[in-house]
């Protein structure tokens, strides 16, 4: 029952990346919070429901977004697939994990933004992209990944205490 | 009467006599000795009493203007939010005064405002949500302003919000005209927000500070809206058309309000084009 907590917190994910962190940005990349929630959730080790909070980020993020809806899909349940299978390898290690999927999860999304608004029409030049895009937007989610990770951490151990 | 209250009588007319007397000053010297005693001793007590209810009282003050500074500190905090959200509607009022302007001096289009609540959450789409969807009558395709010119036009509607995309987004393209050199060209967007004009003949007379306007070719917006000026051109003799880099009038990291053009329905004229079939 507490998993309900992913409704209000990935809404307000969203709604603040909409109205707040999409303003703060590094020449034209910005962070993308509720990937990197969605990252340090499945990260954690007790979570069972990551494909279901990846699946509420893809809604709410999708009716959002003028990103085609299969973008969205793919990129945020991309991002819980890497978070799964690193969560598995490099347990012991969850920073280094929570950067890894954070790294491997921006350059996927953006690389298959990149592929299908090409595919699309829009006309994009890959170099640009990748230098005024997508690596100011791995600095960014890269930084925020240590307090988000934290408080998911924080957020895990509430909705799945620990068995005494 | 018996003897005990005649007694009693008479010895409080004796004090009182004796007090009328020293009070009236009859008796002189003996009675001012007496009452500087009097007041000796009332001027000790007095300021032994008033150094005690000092001490007493002192502590309480402080705990009093302890709690009024809390108060006024809470009020001044309150006043400030107050200020900062007056200023906020100041700057408002202004925005929307401009607007009002503009749209008393452009009285072909009927306009909604609309405030700017959030961008699109991918960095890779120019796109804003505004706060006027189908409820307002809004439907996709229609032009956004500002006072100053051109900002978009509505990509999709839902029942209470609308996403514009913006004519810096990369995928836009808009049909313009620039009114120095009367010709034709296509304004386009970039990953970095800048907008650059291509399409532009070789025959035209491009120079720095030429004003563009929307042309309406196309049918995808009403014609004449300010969009911005040229502010370098190229030219190379190999090349079919001429580029140029563009100011727009519109500052796209400050929108605010915005102004929905209701009564501009765009044209598709997709059915119009010509299809390409392959040769056999």
């Amino acid at each position: 029952m507490r998993n309900l907590i992913a409704f209000p917190l990935l809404g307000l994910a969203v709604i603040l990346q909409s109205s707040t962190v999409s303003q703060v940005n590094l020449l034209s990349g910005y962070a993308d919070l509720p990937l990197v929630l969605l990252a340090a959730w499945a990260l954690q080790e007790r979570v069972e429901s990551s494909w279901h909070w990846g699946a509420l980020t893809c809604l709410f993020s999708g009716f959002i977004s003028g990103m085609p809806i299969p973008v969205v899909i793919a990129g945020y349940l991309g991002v819980v697939f890497v978070a799964r299978i690193l969560q598995r390898r490099v347990w012991q290690a969850p920073l280094l994990a929570m950067f890894s999927v954070v790294f491997l999860g921006t350059l996927f999304f953006h690389v298959l933004s990149f592929i299908v608004l090409s595919f699309l029409g829009t006309p994009f030049a890959f170099g640009d992209v990748m230098s005024l895009i997508t690596l100011p937007s791995l600095l960014l989610n890269m930084l925020l990944a240590i307090p988000v990770y934290a408080f998911m951490r924080d957020v895990s151990n509430w909705v799945y205490p620990a068995q005494e | 009467m018996n003897s005990r209250s005649l007694q009693t009588t008479i010895i409080f007319l004796v004090v009182g006599g004796i007090l009328v007397l020293a009070f009236s000053g009859a008796l002189g010297s003996a009675s001012r000795g007496f009452t500087s005693v009097l007041v000796d001793i009332q001027t000790w007590v007095s300021s032994r009493f008033l150094g005690f209810q000092d001490f007493v009282t002192a502590p309480r003050d402080i705990v009093t203007l302890r709690t009024r500074n809390a108060e006024l500190e809470v009020q001044v905090s309150q006043l400030q939010a107050q200020l900062i959200e007056l200023q906020q509607r100041v700057n408002e009022t202004e925005i929307l005064a401009a607007l009002v302007d503009f749209s008393r001096s452009n009285p072909e289009s009927t306009y909604k405002a609309a405030s700017v609540i959030g961008r699109d959450p991918s960095p890779f789409l120019h796109y804003i949500i505004i706060n006027r969807g189908s409820n307002d009558d809004i439907r996709r395709g229609m032009p956004v302003v500002t006072n100053q010119g051109l900002v978009g036009r509505v990509d999709a509607v839902i029942a209470d919000a609308a996403r514009v995309q913006l004519i810096t987004d990369p995928a836009s393209s808009v049909n313009v005209y620039l009114q120095n050199a009367d010709t034709s060209a296509v304004l386009y967007g970039s990953v970095t927000g800048d907008v650059s004009l291509d399409l532009i003949s070789q025959n035209a007379a491009v120079e720095s500070g030429d004003l563009i306007l929307t042309s309406g070719l196309g049918g995808g917006y009403p014609a004449d809206l300010i969009i911005g000026q040229v502010v370098t051109v190229r030219a190379l003799e190999f090349e079919l058309f001429q580029q140029a880099t563009i100011q727009p009038a519109v500052d796209f990291s400050r929108l605010e309000i915005v102004l929905v053009i209701t009564n501009f329905r765009p044209v598709d004229i997709a059915p119009l084009e010509p299809v390409v079939t392959p040769s056999p």
